[in-house]
């Protein structure tokens, strides 16, 4: 090896220049930060300005009205809580199959590859896409005949399923190819068969990272408005869906009435029902978190 | 029946795609002693005991030819059902590798994936006894598996493994990520085992296998990366006056 020996006249440290540049870079990152949380903070204030007043037990058990002083979101927030078990009901099977096939099961093969970029590119389709698919598939196609889906809380919660079950299959895919195949193979070893193996001792590992997936799918569904939009079409609803094939309204679209009126007091009411909606929302967001470090804390035991 | 074999393995070769792992390996092993596999890294013995509980068919592109007869029948007849081989032919890992469930469940999952009926207790507690573990967890059975030492994880994956009453047990290095301590008290429990076991250890510390092995089985890589059985006799001979002079070579320390 040949000795390195710097040559003094060709070397410019250039320290002071480099620490502007240092202290600089900080400035631009730390404000890069500050925007984001400054403009969701001014956001937040906002809405608990304006909605704080409107907010009271009537408003979330009165049905919506003309008055604005009698107005309420009950049939939205039932309607967005119909509307999420359904989704919920509906994905979990047919997204916990899916990455259980996809990391188990299938063949590495270009089929199986198309199909992981077919999923994550899914995932990325705005929402409106899948409302139209929603309303073009299961409101007319399979609802003209008698109405048999029609604008429905099933038709909703099929397009909602259809909109989230790329980020359920790939938040359980990442799930199950997290569980160590030390455990596989310690299962195998004692004579379990593969669905056994799944049964037993994948499927409980992968469960706390699936199921916190899943919460976060689900409060992206009850966030969206422009699917359920076009689903539903509903936003005056003075009763509440008592089944699946009845009409719902939910919490954006009801938000959404109310921005676009004329009168100040809706804002207010708007504002109230955004309150009522970032509530859920938070909440399913903690759970997730919950359950996240829970998981991570047993894992690291 | 101290000397009856229970394995018969002939012209055994083992292929991971085109690659040749192992090489033709002619081996009888005895019932209720141990044979233990040493040789350099890479010589394929971990992949030869994985080809005796057929763990090594969920490897993707592995594939075996030869014969492995376990007890008259060759496991590797299309008739013959993976898991049925598995669950007579126990294995234990390098590394300890307990289910994320508690100690008794680590335990009973083997018993039940298995069809098993009877009294799970009174299993469980023969297992663990059998693992000389049974005192250092009886009151605390249904904490996680991973409360226990590393030492402690081993020994409860050796119970995992005696409860669903195997006939053999494979342990694959099953005292490398372990301390001294541990080590001592897994070899005593392998001398203890082969009263009522079939034991092939794979170890990579010569000393080890003279401690604990009836016999030993000398494995060598050729220059074409396939290992190969060098050598295979009393433990005693092998590392007092082996035939093969490589066996000796190694034995003495000369390389590894």
């Amino acid at each position: 090896m040949n000795e390195y020996k710097p040559v003094a006249n060709s070397i410019n440290p250039n320290r002071k220049r480099r620490k502007i540049i240092g202290a600089s870079v900080y400035c631009i990152f730390l404000i890069s930060t500050l925007v984001g949380i400054v403009g969701l903070g001014v956001l937040i204030f906002d809405v608990l300005d304006k909605g704080i007043p409107w907010l009271n037990w009537q408003f979330l058990t009165d049905y919506p009205s003309r008055k604005p002083e009698e107005a309420g979101l009950y049939s939205a927030l039932i309607g967005t809580i119909w509307l999420m078990f359904m989704t919920a009901l509906l994905t979990v099977p047919i997204g916990v199959g899916a990455a259980i096939y996809l990391e188990e099961y299938a063949p590495r093969n270009l089929l199986t590859k198309a199909i992981e970029i077919n999923v994550s590119n899914l995932a990325g389709v705005p929402s409106i896409v899948y409302g139209l698919l929603g309303m073009a598939l299961f409101v007319y196609y399979l609802g003209s005949s008698e109405q048999f889906l029609g604008r429905t809380l099933l038709a909703g919660a099929l397009t909602l399923a259809l909109l989230v079950l790329p980020i359920v299959i790939m938040a359980s895919r990442e799930a199950i190819r997290a569980v160590p195949d030390s455990y596989r193979q310690g299962a195998y070893a004692m004579g379990a068969d593969k669905w056994q193996v799944i049964k037993g001792v994948v499927l409980p590992s992968a469960l706390p990272g699936i199921l916190t997936g899943t919460i976060l799918a689900m409060s992206r569904a009850i966030g969206e408005a422009a699917p359920v939009i076009a689903i539903s079409a509903l936003v005056y609803m003075t009763f509440i869906p008592a089944h699946p094939m009845e009409r719902f309204t939910v919490l954006p679209i009801q938000i959404y009435n109310w921005v676009a009126r004329p009168q100040e007091e809706f804002r207010g009411l708007a504002a109230a029902g955004i309150i009522v909606l970032l509530a859920i929302l938070l909440t399913m967001n903690a759970i997730a978190v919950v359950l996240r470090n829970k998981y991570q804390t047993r894992s690291e035991e | 029946m101290g000397n009856s074999t229970v394995f018969n393995i002939r012209g055994l070769n083992v292929y991971y795609g085109d690659f040749l792992a192992v090489k033709d390996v002619d081996m009888d092993i005895k019932k209720e002693s141990v044979t233990a596999l040493i040789g350099p890294s890479g010589c394929g013995k971990s992949t030869y005991l994985r080809c005796l509980n057929r763990m090594n068919d969920l490897i993707i592109g592995a594939s075996v030819k030869g014969q492995v007869s376990f007890e008259n029948r060759n496991i590797y007849d299309s008739n013959v059902d993976a898991t049925e081989v598995r669950s007579r032919i126990g294995m234990v890992f390098q590394k300890p590798n307990p289910f994320p469930k508690s100690i008794y469940r680590n335990i009973a999952f083997g018993l039940k994936v298995n069809g098993f009926t009877g009294d799970m207790d009174e299993a469980v507690e023969k297992s663990l006894k059998q693992a000389a573990l049974w005192d250092e967890v009886k009151d605390r059975l249904n904490d996680s598996a991973f409360t226990l030492s590393g030492g402690q994880q081993q020994r409860l994956c050796i119970a995992r493994a005696l409860a669903i009453q195997p006939e053999v047990i494979l342990m694959d290095e099953p005292a490398s990520a372990l301390d001294p301590i541990a080590t001592l008290a897994i070899e005593d429990l392998v001398r203890e085992l082969k009263a009522n076991y079939t034991i092939v250890i794979v170890t990579h510390n010569m000393q080890q296998a003279a401690r604990v092995s009836d016999e030993t089985a000398f494995f060598m890589v050729d220059e074409d990366r396939s290992g190969y059985l060098v050598e295979h006799d009393d433990t005693q001979k092998i590392f007092t006056n082996p035939t093969n002079q490589r066996t000796e070579e190694y034995i003495t320390g000369r390389f590894s």
